[in-house]
């Protein structure tokens, strides 16, 4: 509305300079904004890697820790489960897990370190329900698969290995969580080997 | 596209007639001075407060059990809660600075004069409403001298006759101040005052662009319509609502001009203001008060129990006066008298440029008096001390006294027609 | 305006007398900035102060992470209460025993140099003498007839007061005045480290965004005069 512009380009360019320090300005005030929503000193305590004895835990046998507030299911796969994993791939969407559903060094048959020790953590990829261990009768759900997971909320299937079979509403296979064995009876989850 | 949308809200609410009316077009006059920067820093300062309050509250727990140890949260484990703490607590004091220059500004050039007597009266809503927001929210983090602040205040309603003792208790919901307490300080100073406030500051800026901008020489920049020659007219364009009944002189437009202006005076208070923030942000013990790192605790009062600074002149005139009740009734009267100051000034030249010399010494021991009560304030009670305060305090409401005999028949300096630009 | 600001700076006297302190403290001089100090002072607390003073808003794992304290070390060496890394630094005496052994509940400690400053601290733990009318045989100059026994007398000795309230040497402790005072500055910058972690961030963080507005103040003012030479 000024009528007398005098010199336009130094008047645009000061103009232009002073936007931007003050937009950058207008992101830094923004950072402990957006930051302070990060979890806190107390979520994080609450969260930090948690503990299982697992020497007592039988063949064939659940257990179920809490980490970060989510049930984590740690199974003893016995040998007639491990070996028959590989008979069912043709029936799983994602027989290799080749979606990053678990660290690197559980990128293997089994999805584990141990190959007789599952763990993942016991909510559903399809809406966060906690899926039932079927043992000895999942073949009522899968024929000729003994044992597995049934999410009783929307029917999900997942295998020993927590692996989800095709025509479920599931996307993907069950999280295997960060875990490391720091000595050969107990079981850390949240913290993957070497860094703890 | 976007044009037509832009005409298409336009015409269903015009909301760039009202940016034009009130920003681009607005005629500010052109002499705006160091003391009219104070109103849009207050301004930021309630952005501050507004924006660091609602993020305080997602960690604070409103509870006489938790709520030292969530501030505490606050400080330590929450990332930058350390930082939106003492923006909010810094802001506080910040606050209290600006509106005090505010108003002496409002005082300096009879801002409070005919026809912005409305416009004053708002003003001083605000200051109450603020002035009562900043009790309820000192009493939140729940340390000693929160407790015992709020203690001594709440105890004044008390020197009310007849209803006192009840009226005390019906405030702290207890027989001492509680959890109860806390709570409903806690949802007055987050919802209920802040929107009133944010109400108040609203009619604020309408009543002064309905009324006008006042200078610092107090001459009038709008001239009847007709009256001033084409050549002397302000150069800018400015809205049709103030060039339809008003010649208008020595006038521009709030933006790009005062904008620009006012962006550079709050980069400067930033500067101060982060100063205080990052490095001293207990402000002395006067912004965080020592005793307020110890939880409240109703056995044991602090050694010196003194209010926040910005109380300090108003608990001054508490306290110097030796009964209960007249000593409530003086400070409130202090408060009134304020005001009052519309009508306790009856003289017509509104800037102290023009004014009678009684007027500028009046002024100055005013000033002087409100900082020394202030002082008074934040020190222990002493009978030097409460001599000085009832001078002091003499001082304050001479004030209104004086300038109500003077400025009947006023020996005043010409006014200038048009703006000095000084 | 010139005769205001006179008038200001003649009552500003007045508030620095306000913030002088009433019993003269002793300049601890600590250091926030010397980790290894404030790594001793944290030992010296763990084994002298924890058994009766809490920490309770300051968690191990952000002391180890500040102090430069591995994790693993930390839980080894300087964890003897609590479990987690995370949890906070806390005792187990109950408060209600507290009160009766003491006359009343050891204070927490987190906040202790932000409430009474860090000088206070130093020239508190220096100023224990003998007076046989108290229940644990010493009282204090600074703090008068405190409730906490002289905790360090194995370190530091036995002072006593004569007439006029001076305090002599210390005599019989471990110590010599000189250990005793670093080994109570290290405790001190460490209570000053804990009543606020974040201060050093703080104050780093205060000089870049200083500084940024220092940029921001200069191009906002070219765009100011550029401005208002339509005006003038």
């Amino acid at each position: 509305m000024s009528n007398a512009p005098v010199n336009n380009g130094r008047r645009r360019f000061l103009t232009a300079a002073t936007s931007v320090v003050g937009g950058i300005g207008v992101v830094g005030v923004a950072v402990p904004f957006i930051g302070s929503w990060n979890p806190s000193a107390r979520a994080k305590a609450a969260g930090a890697p948690v503990e299982v004895n697992v020497s007592k835990i039988e063949p064939g046998q659940l257990i179920r820790a809490e980490w970060r507030g989510k049930p984590v299911y740690v199974v003893r796969r016995t040998e007639e489960i491990l070996s028959g994993l590989s008979a069912h791939d043709d029936q799983l969407k994602d027989p290799q897990s080749e979606v990053p559903q678990q660290p690197v060094y559980a990128t293997n048959a089994s999805r584990s370190i141990k190959p007789d020790l599952l763990v993942a953590l016991g909510v559903c990829t399809h809406l966060g329900c906690a899926p039932t261990y079927r043992k000895g009768d999942f073949d009522q759900e899968v024929a000729g698969v003994k044992d597995g997971f049934y999410c009783p909320c929307h029917g999900s299937k997942f295998d020993m290995a927590g692996r989800v079979f095709q025509n479920v509403p599931a996307p993907t296979n069950l999280m295997v969580p960060e875990h490391s064995f720091p000595t050969e009876d107990t079981l850390l989850i949240g913290v993957s080997g070497g860094e703890a | 596209m976007s044009f037509k949308l832009m005409d298409w809200i336009e015409q269903r609410l015009p909301l760039m007639d009202a940016m034009n009316k009130h920003v681009t077009q607005y005629p500010a006059p052109k002499n705006f001075n160091f003391f009219y920067v104070f109103g849009i820093l207050a301004a930021v300062v309630l952005v501050n407060q507004l924006l660091t309050g609602v993020w305080l509250t997602m960690n604070y727990e409103p509870s006489g059990e938790g709520a030292f140890a969530s501030v505490e949260y606050i400080m330590r484990d929450v990332d930058y809660g350390w930082l939106l703490r003492y923006m909010h607590s810094t802001g506080a004091s910040a606050f209290f600075v600006v509106i005090y220059m505010h108003m002496f500004r409002g005082m300096m050039y009879g801002s409070y004069q005919k026809p912005r007597e409305l416009l004053w009266l708002f003003g001083m809503l605000i200051f109450l409403v603020l002035m009562a927001e900043a009790f309820m929210g000192y009493l939140l983090p729940w340390g000693n001298m929160s407790y015992w602040g709020a203690q001594v205040i709440i105890s004044i309603f008390g020197a009310i006759p007849i209803i006192g003792d009840d009226l005390t208790l019906w405030i702290r919901g207890d027989y001492v101040i509680s959890g109860a307490t806390l709570n409903r300080f806690f949802a007055l100073h987050v919802i209920a005052l802040p929107l009133v406030l944010v109400v108040l500051v609203f009619l604020h800026i309408l009543a002064l662009h309905e009324v006008g901008s006042n200078n610092p020489d107090g001459t009038n920049i709008k001239k009847p319509k007709g009256s001033v020659a084409p050549e002397e007219l302000s150069k800018f364009a400015f809205h049709e609502q103030y060039t339809k009944k008003y010649d208008i002189v020595d006038a521009i437009p709030f933006h790009p001009y005062y904008t620009v202006k006012d962006l550079v005076a709050i980069v400067i208070f930033l500067i101060i203001f982060c100063g205080v923030m990052f490095f001293a942000p207990e402000g002395g013990g006067y912004f965080i008060e020592a005793p307020n790192f110890e939880p409240a605790n109703g056995l044991k009062t602090p050694e010196h129990i003194a209010p926040v600074w910005y109380f300090g002149p108003f608990y001054t005139i508490l306290r110097i006066i030796p009964d209960k009740l007249l000593g409530a009734v003086g400070m409130f009267g202090a408060i009134v008298a304020l005001f009052m100051l519309p009508w306790f000034d009856r003289g017509v030249v509104k800037s102290i440029r023009y004014r009678c010399t009684a007027h500028t010494v009046n002024l100055v021991q005013f000033a002087i008096c409100f900082i020394i009560l202030g002082v008074l304030g934040t020190l222990p009670a002493s009978p030097l001390n409460n001599m000085i305060g009832v001078v002091a305090s003499f001082g304050y409401f001479g004030f209104f006294v004086a300038i109500w005999i003077y400025s009947k028949n006023e020996k005043t300096k010409p006014v200038p027609d048009r703006v000095t630009g000084k | 305006m010139k005769k205001f600001i006179i008038a200001v700076l003649a009552v500003l006297p007045m508030l620095a007398l306000a913030a002088g302190p009433s019993i003269p403290l002793d300049s601890a001089n600590n250091d926030l900035r010397d980790k290894a100090s404030l790594k001793r002072g944290f030992e010296a607390f763990i084994n002298n102060c924890l058994a009766c003073h809490q920490l309770q808003y300051q968690r191990y794992n952000r002391t180890f992470a500040d102090l430069g304290i591995s994790d693993e070390d930390g839980l080894a060496n300087y964890m003897y209460t609590g479990e987690k890394v995370g949890d906070h630094i806390t005792n187990t005496m109950p408060a209600k025993d507290a009160a009766k052994w003491f006359g009343g509940a050891p204070p927490d400690l987190t906040l202790e140099a932000r409430f009474r400053s860090p000088d206070w601290i130093y020239t508190y733990l220096r100023s224990f003498y003998v007076d046989e009318n108290r229940p644990f045989g010493v009282n204090n100059k600074v703090f008068k007839d405190v409730g906490m026994p002289h905790v360090l007398q194995n370190l530091q000795g036995v002072k006593t007061i004569d007439e006029q309230g001076n305090l002599s040497e210390a005599t019989g402790g471990s110590m010599t005045t000189e250990e005793y005072d670093n080994f109570v500055r290290d405790l001190t910058n460490f209570l000053e480290y804990t009543g606020e972690p974040n201060k050093l961030e703080r104050e780093s963080l205060g000089y870049w965004v200083i500084g940024f507005l220092f940029i921001l103040l200069f191009f906002a003012y070219l765009l100011k005069k550029e401005y208002w030479r339509d005006v003038h």
